[in-house]
């Protein structure tokens, strides 16, 4: 699966995108934990919210590999 | 034809008041209602000197749009365009405007205000405010 980073999630990453094979991360849930477990930086955000194909998705939406999944942080439009 | 009633729209360009303005003038529209957001020279008393705002901009598009639809269904009004600007911005730059348009002023008020808060809220855009003394990604972090 795709995952685009934005804003700070970007600089948490290094990357403006990731791919990841989805064997392990069956929802939005599941991806939210590898995250957290590999970019530990994540937990210090406000929030973090989880997009996929171009709406929030709460964590026990289920992943297909060809979604497009975004990581929303703090959004600070306006 | 169909008529429209929003306007929605994201833009590396500057946005021009007059314009977004146009989309909301009719004769039916006794009261006119625009926010203009601006930048501002600080932020919590340290000098700002220029801000970035990037998107998501398929998914920003689609929440203003449900924004402007929310408004159109929530408030007494006829109109409505929110236009977000993106990219590089100095002091005194706007990066929003929404403008409103009803028969009458109060609900062109209440939907402004009620647009402008959602848009705070929901629209993927992001802001990094480049100060005197560092740069900070706006309510990223407690």
């Amino acid at each position: 699966m795709n995952i685009l980073a934005f804003g700070v999630t970007r600089e948490i990453l290094g990357e403006s995108s990731l791919i990841l094979s989805a064997e392990q991360i069956l929802t939005v849930g599941d991806l939210r934990k590898y995250l957290a477990e590999t970019y530990p930086q994540l937990k210090n955000l406000n929030s973090l919210a989880i997009a996929v194909n171009e709406e929030y998705a709460d964590d026990t939406l289920p992943l297909e590999d060809n979604d497009v999944i975004a990581l929303i942080p703090p959004v600070s439009g306006g | 034809m169909e008529k429209t009633f929003k306007d929605v729209q994201l833009s590396n360009e500057p946005l021009i008041p007059e314009q977004v303005r146009n989309f909301i003038s009719h004769p039916e529209n006794g009261g006119q209602c625009v926010f203009i957001g601006t930048v501002r020279n600080d932020t919590k008393g340290r000098r700002v000197s220029h801000i970035d705002f990037e998107s998501y901009a398929p998914m920003a598009i689609k929440e203003m749009d449900k924004i402007a639809a929310n408004s159109l269904d929530k408030f007494d009004i006829n109109h409505i365009a929110i236009h977000h600007r993106l990219g590089r911005l100095t002091i005194g730059e706007i990066p929003v405007i929404i403008a409103v348009g009803s028969a009458h002023r109060k609900a062109a008020f209440e939907a402004c205000s009620y647009a402008i808060d959602s848009l705070k809220e929901s629209v993927p855009i992001w802001k990094k405010e480049f100060l005197e003394d560092g740069e900070v990604w706006v309510s990223a972090f407690p």
